[in-house]
């Protein structure tokens, strides 16, 4: 059974902790002294994959194999970057980790960085989020103070300097390689894979790129052993995860979730999010940040076999994309039946196209239909072969891009279609009815 | 064009420090760190300004015009004291953004993409602010505003009218 067990936001609500002096006094920075004295890189690498801890940024890949894969060529440096650009529609927990406890982001970059080899790591937050960055700063300038950062840590004669790049507002620099590119001071293009950026990243230099959440947990990995960081969790969905939830939940916010949590206790509970708001039922989540497949409310209660739901890896894509989603970067959005699924799909697909970098046709063009045919269908102009028309456009760009922000313009047009085909054709054969504002197509029957 | 662009004293030290947290021959990623300088002291990034900003780099002003044109964040028109950027995406919709932009609009008696007639307000679309369970909000230079409602509009419109 999940427990209330906190290991990122624990120590959150403490007042001051912003500072170096309060997070110190609260057992801060303790990580950094076991690793760098008691502990090799190697070590470090082994508890981090023994933690079974995956990335946090959506796609869920090992991180402990992220690291053991980077390339370590005598005399060429080596970098670690932490991905702050978070702009994945539905997610903000890096915000709120950032903004609240910038001391524990650092605290693991040097962690990092140490087990990793890197003299300079980078920490890209998104351009918008210049507070935060201003907050980084200062948390860096503190522990630089007390000789937790710059020349010679804590006499170990290991060096490491951080360094906050802010971004300028575009969605695609969350992908790894396009940040790569935005932090060499280019446009955010995706790059070609091979090479990996393991191989050949910053400066063509072996690099490792991991999302905040993920570097902020290395210190309570290094504090208490991956074994124990293992113990939490379910299977192979290990530890804890922030799940940032939107929509139409009584208590929005930001909540750390031991993984395995019954996603019916997770929108329920008062604990988490207190049900859905009041007079209402819920229609349709999306999981994972806007990318993920929707699914209607029967759906993400219960697998397609009829199993509870689970807030893990494995439960949320059981039945695949037939019948299943995905976590993601843990972007929960909920919606009630006043929720019009054709104008949210319609309102993704414009944030996809105006996101896209335009670099592989399929997606620069196939973005661009998709959204013109969602708005088309919204207004009252739709014909029923656009909604094959969508679900084809959907399939030529799935797949065939450079790197996944085609999947995941893709994914919530045929999600939607797949699910609520029927509020579709319903805008298409009413369109006075559907155009009216506040106009919703009801399906009492998928309703929760 | 005849605008004379050059950084304050305080900035051009600025601009030293943040060429220096690169490697040497990497001064290129100082790019984005002062075009956001620029846009900060100028409020918008004029061509001249991307010119300006290519000499302390080092760079061609091609090299600058591409980077300025694909993030959004750059304003290469100029704009009004306040610039509200207001999130359309998905999450803040659904917690009653529409409504609360359209009372926005009808507050400034202007649309999106435009700037008021006084100068004082220019109101623009953006995406997803990563605030989604604080929204419908906006954001005016650093500052964010969540939770907005209208009354909430009023009073943050009225006190920075003053």
């Amino acid at each position: 059974m999940a427990s209330d067990i906190k290991i990122l936001t624990d120590k959150i609500n403490i007042p001051g902790i912003e500072t170096f002096e309060v997070y110190r006094k609260n057992g801060g920075y303790a990580a950094v002294e076991k690793a760098i004295k008691k502990m090799s890189p190697d070590e470090i690498v082994e508890e981090v994959k023994k933690s079974g801890i995956r990335g946090r940024g959506g796609a869920g890949f090992p991180m402990g194999m992220k690291w053991s894969f980077l390339a370590k060529p005598e005399g060429i440096p080596r970098y670690l970057v932490c991905n702050g650009d978070e702009s994945e529609p539905g997610t903000f927990k890096d915000h709120y980790l950032m903004k609240n406890i910038p001391h524990l982001l650092i605290e693991g970059m040097i962690v990092s960085s140490f087990a990793l080899g890197a003299n300079k790591s980078f920490i890209y937050v998104r351009g918008e989020l210049m507070y935060v960055i201003r907050i980084l700063e200062k948390a860096i300038e503190e522990a630089k103070n007390a000789g937790f950062l710059g020349k010679n840590i804590l006499g170990s004669g290991y060096d490491l300097e951080l360094v906050v790049q802010p971004g300028g507002g575009a969605y695609i620099c969350g992908e790894e390689t396009a940040l790569l590119e935005s932090l060499e001071g280019k446009r955010g293009n995706p790059r070609n894979k091979p090479p990996f950026p393991a191989i050949k990243g910053l400066y063509q230099s072996p690099t490792v790129v991991n999302n905040v959440e993920s570097i902020a947990t290395t210190s309570w990995i290094i504090n208490h052993g991956g074994d124990e960081y293992a113990k939490l969790g379910i299977g192979r969905s290990t530890g804890t995860k922030l799940i940032s939830a939107s929509g139409h939940v009584k208590k929005p916010g930001v909540y750390e979730i031991e993984l395995g949590l019954p996603v019916e206790e997770f929108i329920y509970s008062d604990q988490y999010l207190g049900g859905i708001r009041e007079g209402h039922q819920l229609k349709a989540v999306v999981a994972g940040g806007s990318s993920v497949p929707i699914l209607p409310a029967n759906l993400i209660m219960k697998t397609a076999n009829g199993e509870p739901r689970l807030m893990s890896y494995e439960s949320l894509s059981d039945g695949g994309f037939a019948t299943g989603t995905m976590l993601g970067s843990g972007g929960f959005i909920a919606m009630d039946e006043t929720t019009c699924i054709v104008r949210n799909t319609w309102n993704f697909s414009r944030f996809y196209h105006h996101e896209s970098c335009g670099q592989c046709s399929p997606c620069r063009e196939g973005t661009g239909w998709m959204e013109k045919v969602l708005h088309k269908i919204e207004h009252g102009h739709g014909k029923m072969s656009d909604i094959d028309l969508l679900v084809d456009v959907a399939k030529r760009i799935e797949g065939n891009t450079i790197c996944p922000l085609g999947d995941a313009a893709a994914w919530p047009v045929g999600s939607a279609i797949r699910h609520f085909r029927d509020e579709f054709e319903w805008h298409i054969t009413h369109p006075h009815e559907a155009t009216q504002k506040g106009a919703v197509f009801m399906n009492k029957s998928i309703l929760v | 064009m005849s605008e004379k662009i050059e950084f304050t004293e305080d900035r051009l030290k600025k601009v030293e420090e943040i060429i220096g947290r690169y490697p040497a021959d990497r001064k290129k990623s100082a790019l984005l760190p002062v075009l956001h300088l620029a846009q900060e002291q100028y409020g918008w990034v004029s061509s001249a300004t991307m010119d300006y900003v290519a000499g302390l780099l080092d760079l061609q002003p091609v090299e600058v015009y591409e980077v300025a044109t694909f993030y959004t964040m750059f304003h290469l028109e100029p704009v009004g004291k306040h610039v509200i950027e207001y999130c359309r995406t998905g999450p803040c919709s659904t917690m009653g953004g529409e409504d609360v932009y359209d009372h926005l609009k009808q507050k400034l008696g202007i649309k999106s993409n435009e700037t008021t007639s006084d100068g004082l307000f220019t109101l623009k679309e953006v995406e997803c602010l990563a605030a989604c369970g604080w929204g419908p909000c906006f954001q005016i230079r650093e500052k964010y505003y969540m939770h907005l409602d209208n009354q909430k509009i009023d009073e943050i419109i009225e006190d920075l009218s003053k």
